[in-house]
């Protein structure tokens, strides 16, 4: 871990503004995922903005409907937070079905929407990377590849966005609101705030240098059956091979997004028009273009066999 | 002592506090964070400096330069050590690779440096400084592919063959002819291999997580080339082996350079992230296995082939060892093939030969029962045999494996169990898989020195290690048997070779033969005791505090009297190993289910039904079995260091990459110890359960996998990929 | 199927050997371009914690973590580091009444927090009814996960009275239910390799008072 000099943010402006300002900044919320990469050299800051203490740890209701989640409130409230478990239960369960207990209790909304790969060469500093080292190459390629993903990557990156948080809130259609170090503020769909890698696997968001989030906003409950099912090879504590969000409306209507296949939540509103056709309708649709590696090219018979799974649960 | 007659009836007998139920002595320290590890040592001379390794980025070829001058510049550095200023360091007889690197590279994060610094932030800062260039070289990294040039292994390894192998199941009625994969593991225990070490002079004392204090003082003296007698190794709590800590570490050798170069204590722990690749790993292994039945289900041929890979000049994974002893047949052959690998150093790993031996032997007894229509649990027990098939002069010492299975089957509720996949709850299919257990016993000379105070309170020393085992516990309720005193006066002291060289914790030898040198010393320090209270000769009893012979009754206490009474002898052992087979028996019952869907696999129900001889202390006995299970169905279902094969390492090489069993996926677990005593064993009459309660899981889960999906899987870890596309259509 | 796309031949392998080898020169420091080293002393900030109720007051290399904190600097020792990067658990403590990973934690993140160790839980001499119940059913080997396991458990179970849902709560609707089941889910972020799990689930649900 590099040195680095800390300080507390005062204001969420003034933390976008001195991130702008200050070469080799960062924001720091829960550190579970920078820290972790700072220990290893893969994140190299030199300078730290803390961001808790801002208020940001706040959920409120939206006028004419909906939650503000603040960029700053722990992954355990936000699981338990009363309005999201009765109107947005697949965003709890995705929740908890991420990380440990001990996690959760640090993660924040923001720090999870952030948090980068878990591609093991992307971990090994002794490995070429493009994401990690941009122009060295992917040793994943060619490589152990059964984690990654499936659809979405490119020749350069194969990697996966580790969020389950994420998928159900694509599933939601979420949006990301950020200050800007100009004191601006913007929205950013779910949709488009993760990137993907084409020749540029390093650039992972939307996000402007400096810019902070301040919350995600959750549109109005949608009512429906909320599933989120996570397939991993041990029963807990393990990053997902696939999982499937889902709101499943009473009619078969409703909106799927897969996580553990691709660099982003993965979403096709196409595919769910095929809901009332079955499972490998969807699936079908949802992995039209997938380059699957030898490793990994069983995503897709689960991913089938997962949403299968979920329809059967909504019905049920 | 000398154990070279069967035991008669000896104060152990009595069971008063041997066998017993008995809480860790140690528990309140270690659920206090009071037990001192390695790493965690304050009694060190001096305020210790802090080494970081740096690990070798390639698998093979030559460090062709290194540039230390940024990190020896950085904040706080005192020192780097490489190969260039180490000195000449020889190697641990049981070392294959070196323990540092330089010039040649034999595996991926092999140490190359070590960065001394005044803080452990930044030590760290500084290894990532350092300039290394390789010159590399290209490597054998893939098992299936150096399969072919393999060759035989020598000595204790080598092939065996009794009858007529070929012929008889050529002939055989019923043939099986399969093959099956386990894959490389690693030891994942808890705690990282560490060390303090600090110089006076020229000896060196360093406290260390080490499961063989006499090995690690003999192998650390070789490496440093200087005499044992001037080290010093303390070892008194560690956080987990199985087998990882069986050997000199780095750990130990870098803290050891790093103390002489900065002329302080240093200390080391291995990054979590280089412990897969740096230490030692259960190797691989491809295993073909052949049995040959007549239809009334007795085995008439049996053979097993393994191959697995190593270093240059390291062992084979002994895979075929059980199936020269666990059934009959007049038939049979075995063969160990190892294959020249450049991945890091292959070693023991908690039931080495039987873990991953068992995994394939004991799903093709599945696979050959179901193709003769016969109950898996019947098919063991017609092919059970009381003598080694291999010399049938040669009786076991006790074989109660035919109990176990029916004991075992009688309590799971086996008559239950339904054709492969005909057990169906909602969108779980359900099945049930049995397995045989066996591990052979070993004892091992073990030595240990007792105390008696003025006050009556005894105090055993022995260089043996507790790495989990309740070693402390059994020992003091040996000498609280022997000496006829409450458990409360006994004090243990453990895991320093200032005290008596014992047989140390590996193989599950520790529990047996370690009592048996305190039960040795005892013995020594009862007569010691007879005589000090001047009761001449005659069968003592030793109770309550008090000794007694005749109708003369003393307290204990008074035999110290006149100043501390201190007794010390070895255990050591006769033929009787030779006489008779000593082995340890066992059948495992697991109840699986299968998500219909996803290919999940739970695990509802198991049990343990175990032959071991005497049971010192059931709940730790028990706990050795309950963790031996969990780390069963880790290597069932989850456990593999991915080989990367182009570049020649574990993937996977930290504790979110490499999974082994958390919480849930562990449902209760059952043990059942039958009531045994094997005379011919020792004065204990003891045997090991720590890797027995291993052998034979993961193939429980395997049969149970397949009897619930009515799917074969050949491969381990059964992760769901290598089945979904078999498991049926789903809407 | 996938040769071609993208893949890396063994042949290119061996390339990238050769390039391997120059990748190799500045692997250590993981990235393209090296900040020359700073030769000043790094940055520290001063920081106080209440540890099991005694104020501390700390100046620390802005880098340490809270888990080095307290092991190399307070001397305790209690908490286990096992991993340094969040994927063990044996350095679990309890951060204003909630359970946290103290290795992925900065110190000087915790100005004024009260931190609790399985050293402030109890001693050997007067243990807490959790620590009591690892020691009567054995709900440990080597010991080495166990502080973690020990305040790991204090705290699920405080949680599950809170009301917070886990993975597996059948209806997150509703508050979960004090089951064994619920335990062991949670407790998943604790892993011990020596596999007490069966019997710290029983120690658990005798202190919780429901059947294991
Ligand atoms: C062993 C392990 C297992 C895990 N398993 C899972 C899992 O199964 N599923 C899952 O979803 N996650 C998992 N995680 C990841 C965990 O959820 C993330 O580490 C966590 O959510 C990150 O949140 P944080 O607040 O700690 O982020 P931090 O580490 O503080 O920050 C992460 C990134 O976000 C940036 N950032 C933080 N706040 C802001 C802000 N307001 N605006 C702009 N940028 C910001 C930081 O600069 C940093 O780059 C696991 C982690 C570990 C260590
Ligand atoms: S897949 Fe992406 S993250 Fe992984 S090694 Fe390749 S470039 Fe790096
Ligand atoms: S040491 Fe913190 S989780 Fe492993
Ligand atoms: S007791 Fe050893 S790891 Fe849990």
């Amino acid at each position: 871990m590099r040195p680095f000099t800390y300080e507390k943010a005062t204001s969420a402006q003034d933390a976008a503004a001195k991130a702008a300002a200050m070469p080799g900044a960062r924001f720091i919320a829960g550190g579970t995922n920078l820290l972790d990469l700072m220990k290893l050299e893969i994140e190299t800051p030199s300078h730290l903005i803390d961001v808790n203490g801002l208020g940001l740890d706040r959920i409120e209701e939206i006028d004419g409907g909906g939650l503000r989640i603040g960029a700053l409130v722990r992954n355990t409230d936000l699981a338990a937070d009363q309005r999201v478990r009765k109107d947005y239960a697949v965003l709890t369960r995705a929740l908890v079905a991420g990380a440990s207990g001990q996690l959760r209790n640090k993660a924040t909304t923001a720090g999870n929407l952030l948090q980068r790969t878990r591609c093991p060469y992307f971990y090994d500093t002794n490995m070429p990377c493009n994401k990690r080292k941009p122009g060295s190459g992917c040793a994943a390629l060619g490589g152990f590849s059964r984690q990654l993903g499936v659809i979405g990557t490119s020749d350069a990156c194969i990697a996966t966005h580790p969020s389950d948080m994420a998928v159900a809130m694509r599933v939601l259609d979420a949006s990301v609101e950020t200050i800007r170090p100009d004191g601006t503020t913007r929205a950013i769909p779910i949709a488009e705030f993760h990137t993907l890698p084409g020749e540029t696997p390093h650039i992972e968001t939307a996000l402007e240098k400096g810019e902070m989030i301040i919350s995600v906003a959750l549109p109005r409950p949608r009512g429906g059956t909320h599933i989120y099912r996570k397939v991993r090879d041990r029963a807990s504590y393990a990053f997902a091979l696939v999982s499937v969000a889902a709101v499943i409306q009473r009619d078969g209507k409703g909106a799927v997004a897969l996580g553990g296949v691709a660099p982003k939540p993965w979403r096709v509103e196409e595919a769910e028009a095929l809901l009332p056709q079955g499972p490998k309708a969807v699936a079908d649709r949802l992995f039209a273009g997938a380059r699957p590696r030898e490793d990994n090219a069983f995503k897709l018979t689960l991913a089938q066999r997962t949403i299968a799974s979920v329809m059967a649960e909504a019905k049920a | 002592m000398k154990f070279d007659k069967p035991a008669g009836t000896n104060p152990i007998d009595r069971m008063a506090v041997v066998g017993r139920p008995t809480p860790r002595i140690d528990g309140p320290l270690k659920v206090s964070g009071k037990a001192p590890y390695a790493y965690e040592q304050q009694d060190v001379p001096g305020k210790p400096a802090y080494g970081y390794i740096l690990g070798s980025a390639v698998a093979k070829g030559t460090i062709s330069a290194i540039d230390t001058t940024r990190a020896e510049r950085a904040p706080g550095v005192l020192s780097v050590v490489t190969h260039r200023n180490a000195g000449k360091l020889g190697k641990g007889r049981m070392n294959t690779a070196h323990l540092l690197a330089g010039p040649k590279v034999e595996h991926y994060h092999q140490a190359v440096a070590v960065v001394v610094a005044e803080t452990f932030e930044q030590a760290r800062a500084a290894a990532s400084l350092i300039n290394v260039d390789y010159a590399r070289e290209s490597g054998a990294f893939d098992l299936a592919a150096a399969r072919a040039g393999a060759k035989d292994a020598t000595g204790s390894d080598a092939p065996t063959s009794v009858g007529d192998f070929a012929g008889a199941f050529a002939s055989a009625g019923v043939q099986l002819d399969q093959t099956y994969t386990t894959p490389d593991q690693s030891h994942a225990m808890m705690e990282p291999h560490a060390t303090i070490a600090a110089w006076e002079g020229d000896s060196l004392t360093i406290w260390t997580s080490n499961q063989m204090i006499n090995w690690g003082v003999k192998e650390l003296a070789a490496t440093l080339q200087m005499p044992p007698e001037k080290v010093r190794l303390i070892s008194p709590y560690i956080g987990g082996g199985f087998g990882g800590k069986l050997f000199l570490r780095t750990d130990a050798v870098m803290a050891a350079l790093s103390a002489r170069a900065v002329k302080r204590p240093v200390k080391v722990a291995l990054q979590r992230p280089l412990i897969p690749n740096n230490t030692t790993h259960r190797p691989a292994t491809i295993q073909r296995i052949r049995i040959g039945c007549g239809s009334d289900g007795r085995i008439t041929a049996i053979g097993h082939e393994s191959w697995s890979g190593d270093l240059e000049g390291g062992g084979p994974e002994a895979a075929t060892q059980q199936t020269k002893l666990l059934y009959a047949g007049a038939n049979r052959m075995t063969a160990l093939r190892l294959a020249v690998l450049d991945l890091p150093e292959g070693n023991a790993m908690r039931a080495p030969g039987e873990a991953p031996g068992l995994m394939a032997l004991e799903v093709a007894m599945d696979e050959m029962a179901e193709k003769l229509g016969m109950d898996p649990v019947a098919f063991r027990v017609v092919n059970d045999t009381q003598v080694d098939p291999e010399d049938p002069s040669r009786p076991f010492s006790q074989r109660n494996l035919v109990r176990c299975l029916e004991e075992g089957a009688r309590r799971f509720g086996w008559n239950r169990r339904k054709a492969p996949g005909q057990g169906r709850e909602g969108r779980w299919l359900v099945g049930m898989g049995v397995a045989a257990a066996f591990r052979n016993n070993i004892n091992g000379k073990s030595g240990a020195r007792v105390r008696l105070d003025r006050a009556g309170g005894v105090t055993v020393e022995t260089d043996m290690t507790d790495i989990g085992t309740g070693t402390y516990t059994i020992i003091a309720q040996t000498a609280a048997e022997m000496l006829g005193v409450p458990l409360a006066k006994v004090t243990v002291k453990l895991g320093d070779s200032a005290f008596p060289v014992s047989a140390g914790s590996g193989g599950q030898w520790g529990a047996n033969s370690s009592t048996s040198g305190v039960y040795a010393a005892c013995v020594k320090l009862r007569d010691m005791v007879v005589g000090k209270l001047g009761f001449g000769p005659g069968d003592a009893q030793f109770e309550g505090g008090q000794v007694r012979v005749g109708n003369r009754v003393a307290d204990i206490a008074d035999a110290a009297k006149g100043g501390e009474l201190v007794a010390e002898d070895t255990m050591e052992y006769g033929d009787l190993a030779k006489t008779f087979q000593q082995s340890t028996f066992g059948a495992h019952f697991v109840e699986a289910a299968v998500d219909r869907y996803t290919g999940e696999t739970r695990i509802r129900r198991m049990l343990a039904v175990c032959a071991a001889g005497r049971i010192l202390n059931p709940i730790s006995a028990r706990s050795q079995v309950i963790g031996a299970m969990t780390m069963g169905v880790g290597g069932a279902l989850m456990e593999e260091l991915a080989v990367d094969k182009r570049f020649g390492f574990f993937v996977n090489h930290d504790l979110a990459g490499y999974e082994v069993p958390v919480h849930m996926d562990i449902p209760h677990q059952d043990v059942v110890f039958l009531d045994e005593a094997d005379d011919k064993v020792s004065p204990m009459k003891a045997k090991g359960v720590g890797e027995l309660g291993l052998c034979g899981v993961g193939a429980a889960v395997a049969n149970a996998v397949y009897n619930a999906t009515g799917i074969r899987v050949r491969e381990y870890p059964l992760t769901l990929d290598k089945y979904l596309d078999r498991l049926g259509e789903v809407a | 199927m996938t040769e071609g796309y993208g893949a890396i031949s063994r042949r290119d392998v061996l390339k990238t050997g050769a390039a391997g080898a120059a990748i190799a020169g500045s692997i250590g420091p993981g990235q393209a371009a090296l900040a020359q080293p700073d030769p000043a002393a790094p940055p520290r900030a001063a920081v106080g914690l209440k540890v099991n109720g005694q104020a501390v007051r700390l100046d620390l290399d802005t880098r340490t973590t809270l888990l080095d904190a307290l092991r190399e600097h307070v001397k305790l020792t209690g908490t286990k580091k096992g991993c340094d990067h969040g994927q063990c658990g044996a350095c679990t403590v309890i951060v204003n009444g909630r359970r946290i990973n103290s290795c992925l934690t900065l110190a000087v993140m915790h100005e004024g927090d009260e931190v609790t160790t399985i050293e402030g839980l109890g001693t050997p001499e007067s243990l807490h009814p959790m620590q009591a119940a690892f020691v009567e059913h054995d709900g440990y080997q080597c010991g080495y996960c166990t502080p973690g396991q020990i305040c790991s458990a204090v705290a699920v179970l405080e949680e599950i009275r809170a009301g917070i849902p886990s993975h597996v709560t059948a209806d997150v609707s509703k508050p979960a239910p004090m089951t064994t089941v619920e335990m062991r889910e949670r407790m998943s972020g604790n892993i011990c390799r020596c596999g007490a799990y069966s019997n710290i689930a029983e120690a658990m649900a005798d202190v919780a008072g429901v059947k294991a």
